[in-house]
C-alpha cells in the first residue's frame, strides 16, 4: 500500500500518501483540516465563486482511505469545516456521504479554530481525544507528549537534482506528530517557517505525502 | 474647423518647422469617427495626434476633459506630459495637462475625478479603472477625442482588448467621441484599423512617409561569439567602443536576466567610467525613474534595456540602437531600430549583436528580411473572453447594468465585434454565479438581477475588490527584493517566486546591476546583502519572449541548406560545418533528432523549427508519450528551433513518438494535465476574476490560507471539464502557447523522414538550449525516482539510514 510505517509514542503507525494517519492496532484513521465548505464560505463572504466541488472531492478521498484501511474509528482533527455555517450549507449529497461513512464506525470530531462549536452531524464532538499513550487535539500545546495535532498545514520543499519539489508533509519528533491538511482547497506552511522550526525539536523528521511517502530530516 | 489656427502655425514657423503632410492630413480628418496614423518614430507622430486637440482647445478652452491619451507605458504618459507642456505654453494655451497612472498619488487621482484636466494622459488599466466608478459619466461627459499611442503594440495584447472595451464604455457615455490611433510600421494596417474603430465605423488610414531605409549591420567584433548562451559578453569591448563613438546608445536585450548580466559585464569593462544606466521592468520604480530622468537630461551615454523601453519614449538624441541577441521577429526589429535618430528623414542606425553562433544565422536572416521590407505577423483572432468577464465585473462596479445594452456596447469593440449573445451570456453567468454545472451559489451570487431586470453586485463592497484586481498584465508571481536592514532596507526590484524558491542563503545573483547575496525570506520579501566579491549565480527572472516568426525560421533553414556560407562570419560558418561533421544540419523537409547523455541525464533534441510555442507543445506531447512508455522524462525546454527533453532513460526509436494521428488524437487528453495548461489557466482565471491577486486583508502569517491555482484547475478538470474557464484555457493555449497548427504543418512537411543521430555528447547546435530559461517540469515517475534517491541521501547524511 501507498504508506510509510513509523513509530511514535511506542506505537506502530502508518503515514498514508493521501495525508491520513493510520493506526492499525486500533483500526483508527485520523485526518486533519478537511475545511469542508471552504468554497461556499468564500462565496458567502463576497469573494470569488470557486469551483464548488471541494467538499465532494475531499470526502471522495476520505471514503477511499476508509475503504482501503477498513478503519473502525475515524478522528477528524479539527477545522473539519471551514466555519460553522459551512456545515449548514453542505450539499445533500455530501451530507449523505458523511452519514454513510459514519454508519457502523466510531466517529470523533475534534474542534478546531474554524469550527469551535458543536456539529449537528453524527459522531462525538470533543475538544481532545485520548487513546492509549496518544492525545489527539487540533493545535499543538507547549510541553505536550504523545500529541497528534493538525492546524499548521505543514508542507516541505526540497531540491533534487535541480528540481524543487513541494509536498504536504507529516512532521514528527519524539513528543509530537503534526498532520498535513487533508482538504482539497488547502494551502500549506513551509517547514522552514519560524512557527514550525520553533515548535519541532531538533532531530524532527518530515514525511512527504504523494504517490510514495518519503521520510527525511525536517528541512529548516 | 477648416484651418489650423494662426497661433499654432505661427508657433511652428517660430520654431522653424513646417507642418508635415501627415500632420495636415490628421487635422483635415479631425472630424472622422476614427483615424489611424502609421508613421515612423520621429515623424512628429505625437504632434500629429494632438494637433486637432490643440486647435480645438485654442478655439475654446473651457474647463472639462477634452482629450484622453492612452499609452501602454506609464513612462510614456509622463514623457508626453513634459513634451506637450512646452508647446502648449509657447502657443499660449491656458490648459491643464496631467497624467494618471498607477504611480499617480491618491490625492491627485481623487482631484482629477472631481475636476479633470483638459488633457489626461493615462494607461489602459487606469482608464478601465476610471470607467468602474459610479461617477464616470460626470468625469467623461465632455470628452471629444481619445488618442491611442503605440496601438500596434496594444493590438497584440489583452491590454489592448481591455482598452477597446473601456473605449466602448466611454463611447456610450459620450457618443461623439472620436478615436485616433498612432502606430509604427505594421504588416496589416487594416487589422489595426478594425481593432481601433467603433464597430462598424469606418477608419481612414493615413500613411506618413516612412523615411529612408535604416542603416543596419551586424556588429563586427575581434572576439568570436560563444557556442552558446545569451549574454554576448564577448561583444563588450566592441559595444563599449560604439558607445564612445556615439552620443547616446540604446542597448536592447530580449530578457531582463540578459540585460542584468550584460550591464554587469559592461560596467566591469568601463574603464573610462562612461555614464551607463540599466532599465527593465523588474527594477524598483524609483530606480527606473532615476534612469529615465538622467536620460532625459542627456546625462547618460548608454542605457541597457529590455522591452520596457521598446515603445516610443522620446529620449532625445539617441543616435545608435544596438540589439543584443536575435530579434526573433523582423517587424519588432524594424520598430526598435526606429528608435534611433528622431530627426525625420535621416536614416536610423542600428547594430545587431548575435549572442551566440546560432543567433549569427538568425541575425543574418533578419537583416536580409529587413532589407526586403518583408514584415511578419499572424492574425490574432477574436477577443478573449477572460477579458470580457473582467469588463462585465467592471461594469457592475460602476452600477446596475442592462444585459442587452452591455452586450450591444461590448460588440462595438473591434476585437469583440463577432461575439455571440450565447458567449456573452455564458460570461455573464460566470460573473454572476461562477457558471458551474453544480448550481451551488445561487444564494451567494456575485451579481444579482434586480426586479427591473438590471444586474447589480450582491455586495456593493465587492466593487473595491474588483477594482483592486483590475488589469490583464500577468506577472509571474514575484517577490520584492530588499537590502537586509533593521527596518526594511532599500528596495532593489523583484524576482520570480520560483527563482526565490531555488535560492539557499549564501547564493548570489544580479539585480539592478549589482551582485547581492541571498540572506533569507522575511514576510514574503527576499532579503539580500551587497556582495561585490563573488561571481553571481544567474538571475533567472524572465523578460517577454517572442516566437521566431515562420518566415524568419524558413530563412534560417534556407541558410542551412547552402553548401557554404560566404555571408556568415568564418567562425559561424566553421561551426555549422562542425555540426554537419559531428551530426547533421536540420533540413526543411526532414526532422533531425539528436540523442546524447549529459551530466547524468539522457537528452533528446528535436529540431522542428516550428517556433517557440509549437516546439513547447511538441515537448508536452513527446514527454507525455515518453512517460507512458516508461522513458521517465524529467522535463523539457523549447526554443524557436528545437525542443530539448531530458530524462533518466535514452530514446532509441523516435518513430512511434511522432505518429501524427496519435499526436493529434491525444492532444486534448495530453494537454489536460500539463504545466503549460495550468499556467494558462492561472492567467485566464486571474483576469476573469476567479483568482484574486489582491484581497485587501492579507494576513501576514496566513500563508496556509491560500492554495495553488493548480488545485482549482485539477478540480475543474475532474468535475466540470466544460466550464467556461476551461474552454477559455483551451482556446488560449491552442492559439498562444500550444500553436498546434504550426506543429501540424511541420509534421506534414517532414512526413516520416525522421533522422535519429546518437551522439556521445552535446552537439554544437544543441548546446544553446541548456541555457534557456522557462524549463517545464514533467511531474511523473521520474520525480518519484528522484525523490526516493534524495530522501535516501538525506537520511544517510543525517546518519539515520537504517536500510
Amino acid at each position: 500500500m501507498n504508506e510509510l510505517p513509523f513509530t511514535f509514542a511506542g506505537q506502530d503507525l502508518r503515514a498514508l500518501g493521501s495525508g491520513a494517519l493510520w493506526w492499525p492496532d486500533r483500526a483508527l484513521l485520523c485526518v486533519s483540516d478537511l475545511h469542508l465548505g471552504k468554497s461556499e464560505r468564500m462565496a458567502r463572504r463576497g469573494g470569488p465563486a470557486l469551483p464548488p466541488y471541494d467538499s465532494r472531492d475531499t470526502l471522495t478521498r476520505l471514503s477511499a482511505d476508509i475503504d482501503r484501511t477498513g478503519a473502525q474509528t475515524i478522528i477528524c482533527l479539527g477545522d473539519s469545516f471551514d466555519d460553522l455555517d459551512a456545515l449548514a450549507a453542505l450539499g445533500t449529497s455530501e451530507k449523505q456521504t458523511l452519514t454513510t461513512l459514519q454508519a457502523g464506525r466510531r466517529w470523533v470530531w475534534i474542534e478546531g479554530n474554524h469550527d469551535p462549536g458543536p456539529i449537528d452531524l453524527g459522531g462525538t464532538h470533543l475538544s481532545e481525544y485520548t487513546a492509549g499513550p496518544m492525545v489527539f487535539r487540533h493545535i499543538a500545546l507547549p510541553g505536550a507528549a504523545g500529541e497528534v495535532s493538525g492546524h499548521y498545514h505543514p508542507k516541505t520543499r526540497l531540491k533534487a537534482r535541480g528540481r524543487v519539489i513541494t509536498r504536504p508533509a507529516f512532521l514528527l519528533d519524539d513528543a509530537r506528530l503534526i498532520l498535513p491538511a487533508y482538504g482539497t482547497y488547502t494551502g500549506g506552511l513551509l517547514t522552514s517557517d519560524n512557527t514550525l522550526t520553533q515548535l519541532m525539536n531538533d532531530g524532527a523528521m518530515a514525511i512527504l505525502t504523494g504517490p510514495h511517502p518519503h521520510i527525511i530530516p525536517m528541512p529548516r | 474647423m477648416t484651418q489650423i489656427p494662426a497661433r499654432i502655425t505661427d508657433w511652428f514657423a517660430a520654431k522653424g518647422w513646417s507642418i508635415h503632410p501627415h500632420q495636415q492630413d490628421m487635422f483635415d480628418r479631425a472630424a472622422d469617427p476614427a483615424t489611424l496614423l502609421i508613421a515612423p518614430t520621429g515623424g512628429g507622430k505625437t504632434m500629429a495626434g494632438f494637433l486637432p486637440t490643440l486647435a480645438e482647445l485654442a478655439a475654446d478652452s473651457r474647463p472639462g476633459l477634452h482629450t484622453i491619451y492612452v499609452s501602454p507605458l506609464k513612462a510614456l504618459a509622463a514623457d508626453i506630459r513634459r513634451n506637450l507642456r512646452g508647446p502648449a505654453d509657447e502657443i499660449g494655451l491656458p490648459i491643464r495637462i496631467e497624467d494618471r497612472t498607477g504611480d499617480t498619488s491618491a490625492t491627485q487621482k481623487k482631484r482629477q475625478r472631481v475636476d479633470p484636466p483638459h488633457i489626461l494622459l493615462t494607461t489602459p488599466e487606469s482608464l478601465a479603472l476610471l470607467t468602474s466608478y459610479e461617477d464616470a459619466g460626470r468625469m467623461f461627459a465632455d470628452v471629444q477625442r481619445v488618442i491611442v499611442d503605440e496601438i500596434h503594440a496594444l493590438a497584440e495584447s489583452k491590454r489592448g482588448d481591455q482598452l477597446m472595451l473601456a473605449l466602448a464604455r466611454l463611447q456610450s457615455l459620450c457618443p461623439t467621441l472620436r478615436r485616433v490611433g498612432l502606430s509604427a510600421t505594421v504588416e496589416d494596417p487594416q487589422a489595426v484599423a478594425r481593432f481601433l474603430a467603433r464597430n462598424p465605423d469606418p477608419c481612414h488610414i493615413i500613411q506618413a512617409d516612412p523615411g529612408p531605409d535604416p542603416d543596419i549591420r551586424m556588429l563586427e567584433t575581434q572576439e568570436m561569439p560563444p557556442w552558446s548562451g545569451g549574454g554576448a559578453a564577448y561583444s563588450i569591448a566592441a559595444v563599449l567602443e560604439q558607445i564612445k563613438q556615439h552620443k547616446t546608445t540604446l542597448i536592447f536585450h530580449n530578457t531582463r536576466a540578459q540585460a542584468e548580466i550584460f550591464f554587469h559585464n559592461l560596467w566591469l569593462a568601463n574603464d573610462e567610467a562612461l555614464p551607463i544606466g540599466i532599465h527593465h521592468g523588474s527594477l524598483d520604480r524609483q530606480q527606473r525613474e532615476r534612469v529615465e530622468a538622467a536620460m532625459v537630461r542627456g546625462d547618460l551615454r548608454a542605457i541597457v534595456c529590455t522591452g520596457s523601453l521598446d515603445l516610443g519614449i522620446d529620449w532625445g538624441d539617441v543616435d545608435l540602437v544596438i540589439q543584443i541577441g536575435a530579434p526573433k521577429n523582423v517587424k519588432r526589429l524594424v520598430q526598435r531600430i526606429g528608435r534611433a535618430n528622431h530627426r525625420y528623414n535621416a536614416p536610423s542606425k542600428a547594430l545587431l549583436v548575435p549572442a551566440n553562433r546560432f543567433e549569427v544565422v538568425e541575425c543574418v536572416a533578419a537583416l536580409e528580411a529587413a532589407k526586403a521590407h518583408d514584415l511578419d505577423g499572424e492574425p490574432r483572432g477574436a477577443g478573449p473572453r477572460d477579458v470580457l468577464c473582467q469588463h462585465i465585473l467592471i461594469a457592475a462596479a460602476a452600477g446596475p447594468f442592462d444585459a442587452d445594452a452591455l452586450f450591444a456596447e461590448m460588440t462595438t469593440a473591434g476585437p469583440f465585434a463577432d461575439l455571440s449573445r450565447a458567449e456573452f451570456d455564458a460570461c455573464l453567468d460566470f460573473c454572476a454565479t461562477g457558471g458551474y454545472a453544480l448550481r451551488a451559489y445561487d444564494r451567494w451570487q456575485r451579481l444579482q438581477q434586480r426586479p427591473d431586470g438590471r444586474w447589480q453586485l450582491r455586495d456593493p463592497r465587492a466593487a473595491t475588490r474588483i477594482r483592486m484586481n483590475l488589469g490583464t498584465i500577468q506577472d509571474t508571481d514575484t517577490l520584492k527584493v530588499r537590502l537586509k536592514r533593521n527596518r526594511g532596507g532599500k528596495p532593489l526590484g523583484e524576482v520570480e517566486e520560483a527563482f526565490a524558491a531555488s535560492l539557499t542563503p549564501g547564493d548570489t545573483f544580479l539585480i539592478g546591476g549589482q551582485i547581492v547575496r541571498y540572506e533569507g525570506l522575511r514576510e514574503m520579501v527576499v532579503e539580500v546583502s551587497r556582495r561585490a566579491d563573488k561571481k553571481p549565480k544567474i538571475a533567472t527572472f524572465m523578460g517577454t519572449k517572442f516566437a521566431t516568426s515562420t518566415q524568419l525560421s524558413d530563412r534560417i533553414l534556407r541558410v542551412f541548406a547552402q553548401s557554404d556560407w560566404p555571408q556568415l562570419p568564418t567562425h559561424t560558418a566553421d561551426w555549422l560545418a562542425l555540426q554537419r561533421d559531428m551530426s547533421r544540419l536540420p533540413q526543411r523537409d526532414r526532422l533531425l533528432i539528436e540523442s546524447f547523455p549529459d551530466n547524468g541525464r539522457e537528452h533528446l533534441c528535436v529540431y522542428g523549427f516550428a517556433g517557440r510555442n509549437a516546439q513547447q507543445t511538441l515537448g508536452l506531447l513527446l514527454t507525455k508519450r515518453m512517460e507512458e512508455t516508461g522513458l521517465a522524462p524529467l522535463g523539457f525546454v523549447a526554443t524557436d528551433y528545437a525542443t530539448l527533453i531530458w530524462g533518466l532513460d535514452a530514446v532509441t526509436d523516435p518513430r512511434p513518438l511522432f505518429q501524427r494521428d496519435a499526436l493529434r488524437s491525444g492532444l486534448e487528453t495530453w494537454l489536460a494535465g500539463n504545466a503549460v495548461m495550468k499556467r494558462t489557466f492561472r492567467a485566464s482565471a486571474t483576469i476573469a476574476g476567479l483568482i484574486e491577486r489582491n484581497t485587501g486583508d492579507q494576513r501576514k502569517s496566513g500563508r496556509q490560507a491560500t492554495f495553488s491555482s493548480d488545485i482549482l484547475y485539477d478540480t475543474l478538470l475532474k468535475y466540470d471539464p466544460d466550464h467556461l474557464l476551461m474552454q477559455i484555457t483551451r482556446e488560449e493555449a491552442m492559439r498562444g502557447l500550444v500553436d498546434f497548427g504550426r506543429l501540424e504543418a511541420m509534421i506534414d512537411r517532414i512526413d516520416d523522414r525522421i533522422d535519429l543521430v546518437r551522439l556521445n555528447r552535446v552537439s554544437p547546435l544543441a548546446a544553446p538550449l541548456f541555457l534557456e530559461v522557462g524549463k517545464v517540469p514533467v511531474k511523473g515517475a521520474a520525480e518519484e525516482r528522484l525523490l526516493a534517491e534524495e530522501s535516501a541521501r538525506l537520511l544517510q547524511t543525517a546518519g539515520l539510514d537504517n536500510g
